[in-house]
């Protein structure tokens, strides 16, 4: 780490404070069926419709595990540069609670499937690893809905048993900042591989973050507060803020902090207290005798590393090598998946630099404007390739580009036959630009002495005359040429 | 015919398939008894009527190659029965009716089986007397206020008392194999991964496992035989080639080496059951058997690694029962108080106790010292029959340290009832095969049985010495019908 970087730190008159974040983020596995039954986990299903046996925990049911679910978290693994453990175990996690049918949590504490890992996150002043501690596979629990009567809990099991990858990372993470481009990046790879498919909104992409503060120089970690499932990166970042505030808050203080877990009251933009270490659950893991170690061979593992996509990392390396585009270019158009395809798709038969400049800029603002995501994209991959190539063949002008380009948005049309239909064709005909330049000049006989007598700054306004009388859609570049020639 | 609950399983087959019995007056013949046997509350749900209904639609149109034919059965309240109650012996499922089939009984009926209701047990499966069911306890035929021994004790004294020609019972430390040694009957815990555990009600899950109870040998194997299967639907399931167990049934067990562990020569043993043991020896030995000293070393420590294992896995297995989805449910101020109510309520003193031991083993800070320690000693328990098997086929033993005891005698004494099953629990933890099978009676004309232990998947082997020695014993079992007016 450089020594330049810009730093965040807490300040507080004579001292300085570091944050030490690490995040726990449960992600819910791509999948038809849970992880130990045959029921659907499709999103918006009316309550309790998606609900076995085994997920409501009848007497004498037992858990069968789903082999895909185990493939997605290896290739997750994979993703994350990490161990892969031939043998796992799940053990149960023991509490009581309404929403959780059996009165356990099948996950895995001793064994996970993944062990250490790393991802590596794309700073404005550089890279940064961070590492993974581990990724295991648990169950979800279902869902406890307080607020549809006065007096009652109902209870929604269709999430009950949906499988889930914990991924926990190393105390790595020093920012809000970094946490928000850690969610993203994490984000990428599960979306690259098809293995999560992030949606924050539906619940598939949430956290735990783990915050602690020490000042500046120190070694030793502070004492660490939980903010349990935390589910927008808006929120980790405003919770982080809040959190670390109040921890160095109560150290200058010269209060000591409690190692408990907390709350993110997004209304309120504070945490609040939920349980205190003493007041924590003791789970009481053990191997869930239904179930044997689950134990992979080195051939099944080899056999997913060849359904395993070009990742961010390796495609942000292409693009600079193979299409010379800059690191932050190329960052942009890897951070997901359906990106860097569009990308990929335009340049097949059009000018990469051109291509890069009129997706990061003009799409990626329009799509922002219109709250559309690149898959919903009204102009497809091959109209914006054709837009660019009248640009680059010179049948319009930039300029010209960006009002075919609004038609564009309006509806997927073919960007030549706006220009035919819209007349915006760009004059490059010279006797006609000729015509043109002859009839400019001639109305502005003082300005043209002007010049040739040495005002030389007068040669803009002529190019200004002659765009506008031909609406704009005179070849700029033969423009100049005949002008420079008949002045 | 007057006599047909008298007949073996086998015999009734045979009179089924020629035509000599129909499944109706078969069945008809088992309710009737079972009608007039209520004092031995063996059943906790009866289906009679459904029962000769299916009989009668059975010989409507007879498929007489089925294994059993028309065959009518009660099974032990732990198997899971479609649309029929099934409640564990315990209130907090008193409620409860399945809408599934276990695969046990569902194999059962496949081969033409017929349901005539569900046998009382210890609650969940916890007991060795039959006494901590909320339904009461059964009474053993051998004997007034006698237990027929636990768990699967409606079951034990439901064949011995024929009310059923043949049952299924399950088994975590010994509750086949005991309650079988109480009655005179044979029963079969066969090895861990034989018998799905889909549809059973769950008590230690990596000991439970189900098996036939029957009035001999022959029955017995024929009834394993139709239980065992591999199932994708349990997850330790075990896919090995299964026997045709009856036709392979032999007496010849010439030269088949039988092992004698010394460290089951408990201090305090009974005469008896030292005597019944050299007895047994000697039945082996005529059949021409060798036998062979052997050591099982953490003998010893198998009672104490047992009451942690299952328990742990009891208290972790049990938390299901929370009044929230099924069962019994108690009313509460909040979430809290409505768990601790329906669980003080529905669960009774025994079941409490099991739950509360397995829930301080698993404790943080204690796991290690109970736990752990147990699943290595149980390593080592395992690898004591390993080291065995080396040298002997087969291991005999007595099944339990004594005869059947009087009701009431061991409920307030936890420990004295945890006892019962020092020769049966090691052969759970170990994952075996056991068989006990009635071989004399003691003093008081109470029947003793021997337990023979097996390789993994070698039930044929111990079915084979089994019927070898019911040969040589002719065990006649003194049933004098007291409970019948």
């Amino acid at each position: 780490m450089s020594k330049d970087k810009p730093e965040y730190l807490i300040n507080r008159k004579d001292n300085q404070y570091e944050v030490v974040i690490g995040l726990e983020v449960h992600a819910q596995v791509t999948s038809e069926s849970k992880l130990f039954s045959t029921s659907s986990t499709k999103f918006g299903a009316e309550p309790n419709t998606q609900v076995s046996l085994v997920d409501a925990a009848f007497p004498g049911m037992l858990p069968v595990i789903n082999e895909f679910c185990v493939k997605q978290a290896i290739k997750t693994g994979i993703g994350l540069k990490a161990k892969i453990n031939k043998r796992s175990v799940f053990d149960r996690k023991n509490y009581f609670y309404a929403d959780l049918p059996q009165g356990y949590q099948i996950s895995q504490f001793k064994d996970p499937i993944v062990g250490e890992g790393k991802v590596i996150l794309d700073m404005p002043d550089g890279q940064k690893e961070v590492g993974i501690e581990r990724l295991h596979l648990e169950q979800d629990a279902g869902k406890s809905i307080h607020d549809l009567d006065p007096k009652n809990t109902f209870v929604d099991l269709n999430r009950s048993g949906v499988a889930l990858m914990e991924i926990v990372s190393k105390p790595d993470l020093r920012s809000p900042e970094e946490v928000n481009a850690y969610v993203k990046k994490l984000r990428s790879i599960m979306r690259y591989l098809g293995t999560c498919d992030g949606n924050m909104q539906e619940g598939s992409l949430r956290a735990d973050v783990n915050v602690s503060v020490r000042r500046k120089g120190t070694k030793e970690f502070g004492t660490r507060c939980e903010i349990k499932n935390v589910n927008s990166i808006k929120f980790m970042q405003m919770a982080i803020e809040y959190e670390a505030n109040r921890q160095v808050d109560l150290i200058e203080d010269g209060q000591s902090i409690d190692q408990e877990t907390r709350l993110f009251d997004t209304k309120k933009n504070e945490t609040r207290s939920m349980r205190s270490k003493e007041d924590a659950h003791d789970y009481r893991y053990f191997p869930d005798p239904d179930l044997l170690p689950l134990e992979v061979s080195d051939d099944f593992i080899e056999k997913l590393k060849l359904e395993i996509p070009e990742l961010p990392d390796e495609k942000k390396k292409r693009f600079i090598e193979k299409f010379k585009l800059s690191p932050y270019e190329a960052t942009i158009l890897v951070s997901d998946n359906e990106t860097s395809n569009y990308f990929e798709n335009v340049i097949k038969k059009s000018d990469v630099k051109l291509a890069t400049n009129w997706i990061i800029g003009e799409l990626f603002a329009a799509l922002n404007e219109k709250n559309l995501e690149i898959t919903e994209s009204p102009i497809s991959a091959g109209n914006l390739s054709k837009l660019i190539n009248l640009i680059k063949d010179g049948t319009i002008s930039g300029k010209i580009a960006k009002t075919v380009f609004e038609h564009m948005m309006e509806g997927d049309k073919d960007p030549k036959k706006i220009v035919e239909e819209k007349g915006l064709k760009q004059e490059s005909d010279p006797k006609a630009l000729e015509a043109l330049i002859d009839k400019v000049i001639d109305d502005n006989r003082e300005k043209a002495t002007e010049y040739k007598s040495g005002k030389v700054k007068l040669f803009g306004f002529f190019v200004g005359q002659v765009m506008k009388v031909s609406g704009g859609k005179a070849n700029p570049q033969l423009v100049n040429e005949i002008l420079k020639k008949k002045l | 015919m007057s006599d047909i609950t008298k007949q073996s399983l086998s015999e009734l087959i045979k009179n089924i398939k020629d035509k000599k019995l129909s499944s109706t007056e078969v069945t008809k013949a088992f309710v009737e008894r079972s009608e007039k046997s209520k004092e031995l509350n063996v059943y906790v749900t009866e289906d009679f009527s459904a029962a000769i209904d299916k009989a009668k639609k059975f010989d409507e149109n007879p498929n007489l190659d089925l294994k059993l034919p028309g065959i009518p059965m009660a099974v032990k309240d732990l198997f899971c029965t479609k649309n029929i109650k099934t409640t564990a012996g315990s209130k907090i499922l008193n409620n409860f009716i399945p809408t599934y089939e276990s695969t046990v009984t569902q194999n059962i009926w496949n081969e033409g089986a017929i349901l005539l209701g569900k046998l009382n047990c210890d609650e969940f499966a916890m007991g060795s007397s039959n006494e901590t069911s909320f339904f009461g306890n059964v009474q053993n035929p051998i004997d007034k206020d006698l237990v027929p021994g636990g768990s699967s004790g409606g079951s034990s004294s439901a064949v011995a008392a024929q009310l059923t020609p043949i049952t299924i019972g399950t088994d975590t430390g010994g509750s086949i194999r005991q309650p079988a040694s109480f009655t005179g009957t044979v029963g079969l815990k066969p090895t861990y991964g034989s018998c799905s555990r889909y549809g059973i009600v769950a008590f230690a899950s990596s000991l439970d496992q189900a098996g036939p109870m029957a009035q001999n040998v022959r029955d017995c194997a024929l009834l394993h035989e139709v239980i065992s299967s591999y199932d994708e639907k349990d997850s330790t399931s075990i896919d090995f080639k299964r026997n045709n167990y009856v036709q392979e049934l032999t007496n010849n067990i010439k030269g088949k080496k039988i092992g004698i562990p010394k460290e089951y020569r408990v201090d305090g043993m009974p005469k008896e059951i030292e005597d019944l043991w050299k007895k047994g020896i000697d039945y082996v030995k005529d059949c021409g058997a060798e036998i062979i000293d052997i050591s099982l070393p953490h003998t010893n420590y198998a009672l104490p690694t047992y009451y942690i294992v299952a328990p742990a896995e009891a208290s972790s297995n049990l938390a299901r029962y929370d009044g929230v989805k099924y069962g019994f449910r108690a009313d509460g101020e909040n979430l809290i108080d409505m768990y601790e109510k329906t669980r003080s309520e529905g669960f009774g003193a025994e079941v409490q106790r099991r739950i509360m031991i397995g829930t301080y083993v698993l404790s943080s800070g204690y796991y290690d010292a109970y736990y752990l320690k147990a699943q290595k000693v149980r390593k080592l328990i395992k690898n004591d029959f390993d080291e065995a098997y080396k040298k002997v086929d087969a291991i005999l033993t007595p099944s339990t340290p004594s005869s059947a005891f009087k009701i009431g005698e061991k409920t307030n004494d936890p420990v004295s009832m945890y006892l019962n099953d020092i020769f049966t629990v090691p052969v759970n933890l170990a994952g075996l095969p056991g068989i006990s099978i009635p071989a004399g009676h003691d003093a008081k004309g109470y029947p003793l049985g021997l337990q023979i232990i097996g390789k993994a998947f070698d039930e044929q082997n111990i079915l084979n010495i089994a019927y070898a020695m019911e040969e040589k014993i002719n065990f006649k079992n003194k049933i004098t019908d007291w409970w019948i007016k």
